[in-house]
């Protein structure tokens, strides 16, 4: 017994020498990245999302000035919705800075005179004490500096680690910081800049007004928003990025949190390289790439066809309910040997991009005459199954993306218009209340009696002409 | 008639106004003991004794008639070791608080200067036992701690910003007949530096704070009064010739 012992622990340290062995001649004799020498000193170039600073290129490494300064302001996180962020620069996310492996970053952190509180920082690529936060406290009209070592290439998140930290990231305190390798990243036609964060308001989704920072909700995890680069609209509509056919992207992906892990996804586009969780490993051809709170990842793909492309958190209720959406426009030529046509420039619904039907089934038509009382209360059920998720509950839709039912001069100036686009659909641009919408509305099959139903109970409600349809009227329109 | 009324009503005010801000200028805190955030060793209750405490921060006005008496702590005659360069940032010159509101409280003091100015009017900077004792009350009771709409209140001025232009008297009024110790500004207190939180608020909570005074956040008896985490990390963050826009002071016998 004991001998057996022996030899089975023999064995294990042969084979334990022999994969070190292999091991050794497999990888690169490693370079010593904090004894790289830097040459001069510059300033850091920083800016505010979607835009990056330029790329590295073959620079040398050198003493890199970061100047760096925090900001309590209030903004709008959705329209008529106000919120008082805390901000590394101004902007949610921070500023993007920009540094290669073996830099001196000396970093200044500056803490406005206005500002109530005390903040300091914590750089995920600093190996040191808290990642530099031990070293940054601040307090309103102070400044702080310290210096740090750039040792590891990849993408990280900076955050405010001032008590109580969860409440200084869900105030909007995270940003990231880009190490680049030897001789800079591959260049692209495109780089952006994306961070997804997650906020917590004493009010629900879109109540107007100033709203305080809730920290039972936040404790709860219960996001009442979930968006990219702090605002609903910050990368919609006016605000999208760009890009043209041929062009190769390169997007720097960033989660502040608090709370919740992302599902990054660009509907209509798959990764061609994915720099998992930021770091070296490269992962190809990807559809959806996992984000954690205080992490990143660097998304590189080519731009084939015309069209826009939608960045979601594919945890799908964030993107169409939380605001967990932006979209990338990209213009050139079709070619339709990558893509057959039926192009939309517009939004993606779960059912696909182009107009398509509900699954149908028989109906059986009712044959009892409803009252216009019944109709609308039937017509609430079908509302809330067919029509909130995009349309949202009190028929306000979400502006610029899904167009509000409430108060509608589409629906109040044309019944006609109304049961179309509930049989057949709508796509193309069209105009409500003012505003351009640019989407796609699948058909919906519903029996005569339910379009009656569901579009009685729109039109009477949230201040619309109350109209009453019949289900004979919405016949007639079928024959026509 | 209207007029003449209107005109009498304003004139009661006046009188009233004053008679709150120069008569009886300071109320009595009786005697008791709470167990305060942090600093207070196995969580026991800290007693503090009786004391009285002003019932509004000090004005700019006020801190300009002290300025006139003083002339070494105007901001061109300061030394740097008693005032940093932020000090009274925000007035026109030595003698003039420029456009901020005479009855909003004076900020962007030092703690050496606030010191002074207690000193000059026979008082002192309050301790933070008294501080955080006198100001753990609502308007309805004298521990509100652990109230929800009390942390609220606190938390939502926290995400107010230039609140430092109301004039005193502008928040509420607590039990013990005292305003404005949440919702205008910080406040100084004698020994605002005793307790030492690292700034790495994470770290505050392991062991190795035991290596720092205070010991940090392992010893926070209501981990829910969040709130008073940032006046904790607010006062760690402060040197005593700092000054901030959102810092002012009172003082207390």
């Amino acid at each position: 017994m004991k001998n057996n012992m022996k030899l089975y622990s023999m064995l294990c340290v042969l084979a334990l020498a022999a994969w070190g062995c292999k091991q050794n001649t497999a990888s690169e004799k490693p370079i010593d990245s904090s004894k790289i020498e830097v040459k001069g000193e510059a300033q850091a170039e920083l800016t505010s999302p979607p835009h990056v600073p330029k790329p590295i290129g073959n620079r040398a490494a050198t003493k890199l000035k970061v100047d760096l300064e925090i900001l309590e302001c209030e903004g709008e996180i959705v329209d008529g919705v106000k919120y008082t962020y805390w901000t590394f620069g101004g902007s949610v996310p921070g500023q993007f800075i920009r540094t290669r492996v073996g830099d001196e970053v000396e970093f200044l952190l500056k803490n406005h005179p206005d500002n109530k509180l005390p903040h300091n920082i914590d750089l995920h690529a600093v190996t040191g004490p808290g990642g530099g936060a031990e070293s940054s406290l601040v307090a309103p009209g102070h400044e702080v500096t310290f210096s740090f070592k750039c040792l590891n290439p990849g993408l990280y998140v900076y955050h405010c680690a001032t008590a109580p930290v969860g409440m200084h990231i869900a105030n909007g305190m995270y940003g990231l910081i880009l190490v680049e390798p030897e001789g800079g990243l591959a260049p692209v036609d495109r780089e952006y800049y994306v961070m997804q964060g997650d906020f917590y308001t004493e009010g629900g989704y879109g109540d107007k007004g100033l709203q305080a920072f809730d920290m039972n909700k936040a404790i709860k995890e219960e996001a009442d928003y979930v968006v990219f680069n702090g605002h609903v609209n910050a990368l919609v509509n006016d605000n999208a990025l760009q890009a043209k056919v041929g062009e190769t992207i390169r997007l720097f992906v960033g989660n502040g949190g608090p709370n919740l892990v992302s599902s990054f996804h660009v509907i209509g586009e798959i990764f061609d390289r994915v720099h998992v969780e930021g770091g070296d490993l490269i992962n190809k051809n990807i559809q959806t790439t996992l984000i954690p709170a205080g992490g990143a990842a660097i998304v590189e793909f080519k731009v084939d066809v015309p069209g826009t492309l939608v960045l979601v958190d594919h945890s799908i209720f964030r993107a169409f309910n939380k605001g967990a959406l932006g979209m990338m426009k990209i213009e050139g030529e079709e070619n339709p040997k990558i893509y057959s046509g039926k192009q939309m420039d517009g939004i993606y619904l779960p059912e696909g991009g182009t107009i398509q039907k509900m699954p149908s089934s028989k109906k059986v038509e009712s044959t009892v005459a409803k009252t216009p009382e019944q109709s609308i209360a039937d017509g609430k059920a079908i509302f809330s199954r067919t029509c909130l998720a995009c349309h949202q509950s009190e028929g306000q839709g979400v502006k610029g993306v899904f167009p509000p039912l409430a108060k509608s001069d589409y629906l109040n100036n044309s019944k006609d218009k109304a049961i179309d686009a509930v049989l057949n659909g709508v796509k193309g641009e069209i105009t409500v209340n003012g505003q351009k919408y640019n989407s796609v509305m699948p058909s919906q099959t519903l029996s005569d009696q339910e379009v009656a139903d569901v579009l009685n109970y729109v039109y009477n409600n949230w201040g619309n002409n109350k109209t009453v349809l019949s289900p004979a009227d919405i016949k007639n329109h079928r024959g026509k | 008639m209207k007029t003449t009324i209107y005109t009498l009503s304003c004139l009661f005010f006046m009188l009233l106004g004053n008679l709150s801000l120069h008569g009886q200028d300071m109320v009595q805190i009786k005697k008791g003991s709470y167990i305060p955030l942090y600093g207070s060793a196995d969580k026991k209750p800290v007693q503090v004794a009786a004391f009285q405490l002003d019932i509004y921060p000090v004005t700019n006005q006020d801190f300009l008639d002290f300025l006139k008496k003083n002339p070494a702590y105007r901001k061109s005659t300061i030394k740097r070791i008693f005032a940093d360069k932020s000090y009274l940032g925000y007035w026109k010159g030595d003698l003039d608080f420029g456009a901020a509101n005479p009855k909003a409280p004076v900020t962007q003091v030092s703690w050496f200067a606030a010191k002074k100015y207690c000193e000059s009017k026979g008082k002192r900077l309050p301790s933070m036992d008294e501080w955080e004792y006198a100001a753990m009350a609502d308007a309805k009771q004298l521990d509100a701690r652990k109230k929800e709409s009390y942390n609220q209140y606190i938390l939502r001025w926290y995400e107010t910003s230039k609140t430092f232009n109301n004039p005193v008297g502008s928040t509420f009024k607590n039990v013990w007949g005292v305003y404005d110790m949440h919702g205008l500004v910080w406040e100084w207190t004698a020994d605002f530096n005793s307790i030492f939180l690292s700034g790495e608020s994470r770290k505050d909570k392991g062991e190795d704070s035991n290596l720092f005074c205070g010991g940090a956040s392992v010893n926070a008896s209501d981990l829910m009064n969040y709130a008073a985490f940032m006046r904790y990390a607010f006062r760690g963050s402060m040197k005593a010739n700092y000054s901030s826009r959102n810092l002012g002071f009172r003082c207390a016998r």
